[in-house]
């Protein structure tokens, strides 16, 4: 199964509601609610980050048996130092984004805990492609 | 604890859910911060937040938690509670702020995470 859906820059209100509609079709799928969980939290953090840091983006899901692949893509500006950006605690959050209740610098981080293989390929002025991959124990 | 006692002891109001106040809730977690609420791998938790808008009710329904205490009277608007419902969150609030409102919480038994 094939998934694709956009991502606006800024729209905070709407921010989520991509992670949410998968997770109603994992949910339908049986999917063990610990795989749904870290899946789920992974993919919201990514889909924040496209809000909060991006200029937009697309999130595709492929769904297999024994596997769940999600690629977040954005328009850039991208991240010019990964290692740092990845570092917990870092941030370049801006006010809006954090009363909007993120920015603490953790969200890479709990991506980085919660997939199984995590690819990320981004540079300055460029756009950020993540690729995440989570194996699921039991076929979904 | 059960969200019918959370109510009482911090003299709350309940905007949706009235029908899960017998839901017994074991921890407490207090937080503006909504990455900080994805680390957690528990999901049998009060959140306890400041922080009214669309944002914590998504962390809620992504972290698999189905109680909210807004403090310090922070009004969720129609969207967040439509949200909640649809997601079978209790949302309460409380005029205390979330310093009194985890202490009270914590003093009657509201375990900590960490
Ligand atoms: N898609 C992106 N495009 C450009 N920069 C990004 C992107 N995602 C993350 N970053 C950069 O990496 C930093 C760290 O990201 P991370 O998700 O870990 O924390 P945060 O979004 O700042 O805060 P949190 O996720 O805890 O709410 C961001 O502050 C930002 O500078
Ligand atoms: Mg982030």
């Amino acid at each position: 199964m094939h998934l694709n859906y956009s991502v606006k820059a800024r729209d905070f209100t709407s921010a989520g509601s991509v992670s949410s509609a998968i997770k109603k079709v994992l949910k339908q799928l049986n999917i063990p609610p610990a795989d749904i969980k870290r899946i789920i939290v992974a993919l919201y953090e990514a889909e924040v980050n496209i809000v909060a840091h991006s200029y937009g983006g697309t999130i595709e899901c492929e769904l297999s048996h024994d596997r769940i692949e999600l690629t977040i893509s954005d328009e850039g500006p991208g991240i010019s130092d990964l290692t740092m950006a990845m570092t917990e605690g870092y941030s370049t959050a801006t006010e809006e984004v954090r009363e909007m209740g993120f920015g603490a610098g953790m969200g890479l981080s709990n991506i980085k805990k919660n997939s199984d293989v995590l690819a990320i390929d981004t540079a300055a002025d460029s756009p950020t492609i993540i690729h995440m991959t989570f194996n699921l124990k039991q076929g979904g | 604890m059960t969200l019918r006692e959370i109510v009482e002891i911090v003299d709350g109001k309940v905007l949706c859910g009235e029908n899960d106040l017998d839901r017994n809730v074991l921890n407490g977690f207090s937080s503006d911060l909504m990455s900080d609420v994805l680390t957690l791998l528990d999901e049998d938790i009060l959140l306890i937040t400041g922080l009214s808008n669309n944002q914590a009710i998504r962390t809620a329904e992504m972290s698999d938690i189905k109680q909210i205490l807004f403090v310090r009277n922070k009004k969720p608007n129609k969207t967040m509670i439509t949200m909640a419902i649809e997601h079978d969150i209790t949302i309460i609030t409380t005029t205390y702020s979330m310093f009194k409102a985890s202490g009270l919480l914590y003093g009657a038994g509201l375990s900590a995470i960490y």
